[in-house]
């Protein structure tokens, strides 16, 4: 009797947690950054707008599951994603050999190439090595803008920051000489009052894709495949059916979507 | 003598066998041992030579940044100190006010916002800060005068670092200087004037040299957490031992980056506090029994 009551008592309380892990797995937690509009930025109320937030949604309607949004710093957003406080990282993070070993990444839901930002009065030219020798340029680090940079631009000072706000901050003051961001990040800063100093440069030519990947993707914990192909067939969906280019159109006046690969 | 003595109560006897703090106490002790040596067994399996290689010598180049960045901001602390604290202790009710404002500010909020109030709020004053200006002689092609401005100071991230760490560091430096000067009894600065010796005679021969050794320990504490706190600098683009780590961090996505980074600033710390304690063991000799 004793013994039976325990085997009907583990068998239910196994029951509970396959079905809190099915429950849990039905809200998906995304992780974005909110510092890098227009694609992620959270609003002075606390709200995470912009494209990459709009299309995770689009996602995540596709795939049928509700999703709730996670803000974490972009320094520590892999790692955060391994411990998991969530569960995929859609945040315009761009798919490279070296995330690759820590992250699994779907296929790329965007592409845009990457640019630098100078003073209006600048002197300077062009966007070479030996344009920019001797100035000083400011990137984000953990980015592939600066993995580009401190690769290619090695006569000039490059200094890294947390995040893209405070490196537009430092070329309008003019404690710096360019800025390497992503042309829509850019873009998006010079419409807006405060980049009314500055202007694009231009673009560095070419731009390998062993430091910019193929585009930015959408990073899942290693391993797993299922989610990954969730993702893949969602994008596709979306491209299909219209939706991808009804928040493209939102946001831009051209297809960030890039070469189909 | 013997009065005194038998005033002190023994101390009870030690408990036998094992009651349970003592079973909790050790059961700690043992988690923390796991914990270091899981930490050393994890630095001993995770020894990548490769990462040594590639980033030993950024995190040495860092540790040059971050010891010299909190050297010069200790001794301008140090020197700002000193009037900061004659306004503490000033009988003048605006001086002290003054004094006590300053050291409110300073104490009462996070160095963090005081390095970001520095770099970001001064960037934003940048024609005004261009405005002051004065010319000193440069040697290039022969001795010339050129033109410094506040803002040529200001638009290095290190100098910013330098400037909020030294306004910290002298109103915490202020308070221990008033502290250590106003523990010592009245009574010497009575039997120095008495004895017809000048103020600043008192101050300098009999007062601060007993100060002193009442603020050692505390000047050590400080001089610690400023090393500590330099880490703060990494984010106003400082490559200092921090900044640096976050870069192999970044570059890496190994962990150990982080944990080496530790280890160094222990290091640091580990020397520092047997320094102070090895200066104080010397200065406090005379009063050793």
């Amino acid at each position: 009797m004793r013994i039976a009551l325990r085997i009907a008592l583990a068998a239910s309380a196994a029951l509970l947690t396959l079905g809190v892990a099915q429950a849990q797995e039905k809200t998906l937690r995304i992780g974005t950054e909110g510092a890098y509009p227009p694609f992620n930025n959270l609003t002075a109320d606390g709200q995470l707008v912009g494209f990459d937030i709009d299309i995770a949604k689009a996602l995540c309607d596709q795939m049928k599951v509700k999703c709730t949004f996670v803000a974490q710093d972009w320094d520590g957003i892999i790692p955060a994603l391994q411990a998991g406080k969530f569960d995929a990282i859609v945040a315009s993070m761009s798919i490279t050999p070296e995330r690759k070993e820590k992250v699994d990444f779907t296929n790329k839901y965007y592409n845009t190439p990457s640019a630098l930002a100078v003073p209006k009065d600048s002197t300077l030219k062009g966007v070479t090595k030996a344009d920019l020798a001797g100035k000083t340029i400011g990137v984000a680090t953990t980015t592939t803008h600066f993995n580009y940079a401190s690769k290619t631009y090695t006569d000039s000072t490059i200094k890294g920051y947390p995040s893209s706000p405070e490196e537009q901050a430092d070329l309008a003051n003019g404690r710096l000489d360019a800025i390497e961001d992503d042309i829509v990040v850019l873009q998006q800063w010079l419409d807006s009052p405060d980049g009314a100093c500055c202007k694009i440069l231009g673009q560095p030519s070419p731009q390998p894709v062993d430091i910019f990947g193929p585009g930015a993707g959408i990073a899942v914990r290693k391993g797993e495949t299922d989610l990954v192909n969730k993702f893949n067939a969602a994008i596709d969906a979306i491209r299909a059916n219209g939706k991808y280019k009804e928040i493209n159109d939102k946001y831009f006046k051209f297809d960030v979507f890039g070469a189909e690969s | 003598m013997s009065a005194t003595a038998t005033m002190v109560e023994r101390p009870p006897p030690r408990a036998r066998g094992w009651p349970r703090p003592r079973i909790a106490g050790y059961a700690l002790v043992c988690m923390w041992i796991a914990f270091g040596l899981g930490i050393v067994a994890y630095l001993v399996l995770a020894w990548n030579p490769a990462f040594f290689a590639k980033y030993a010598p950024a995190y040495l180049k860092g540790l040059g940044v971050t010891l010299s960045l909190v050297a010069i901001a200790m001794v301008i602390g140090a020197i700002l100190s000193v009037p900061v604290a004659y306004g503490r202790m000033s009988s003048n009710r605006i001086l002290s006010g003054l004094a006590y404002c300053y050291v409110y500010f300073f104490r009462g909020t996070p160095l963090l916002v005081q390095t970001f109030l520095v770099y970001y709020g001064v960037g934003s004053f940048r024609p005004q800060l261009s405005e002051f200006g004065i010319y000193l002689p440069v040697f290039s092609d022969g001795l010339t005068l050129a033109r410094f401005t506040l803002w040529d100071f200001f638009k290095d991230a290190f100098n910013c670092g330098v400037f909020a760490f030294a306004l910290n560091t002298a109103a915490y430096q202020a308070e221990i200087l008033r502290g250590a000067i106003e523990s010592v009894p009245r009574g010497q600065w009575e039997g120095a004037a008495s004895l017809g010796l000048h103020k600043l005679q008192t101050l300098r021969k009999i007062i601060l040299p007993q100060a002193l050794i009442v603020a050692l320990r505390p000047y050590g504490n400080e001089l610690i957490l400023m090393i500590k706190a330099s880490a703060i600098v990494a984010i106003i683009t400082v490559y200092d031992l921090m900044g640096n780590a976050k870069l192999a961090f970044a570059n890496s996505f190994d962990i150990q980056a982080y944990i080496w980074v530790a280890v160094v600033y222990l290091v640091m710390v580990e020397i520092l506090r047997h320094g102070v304690e090895w200066i104080e063991r010397r200065i406090t000799i005379h009063l050793k029994r």
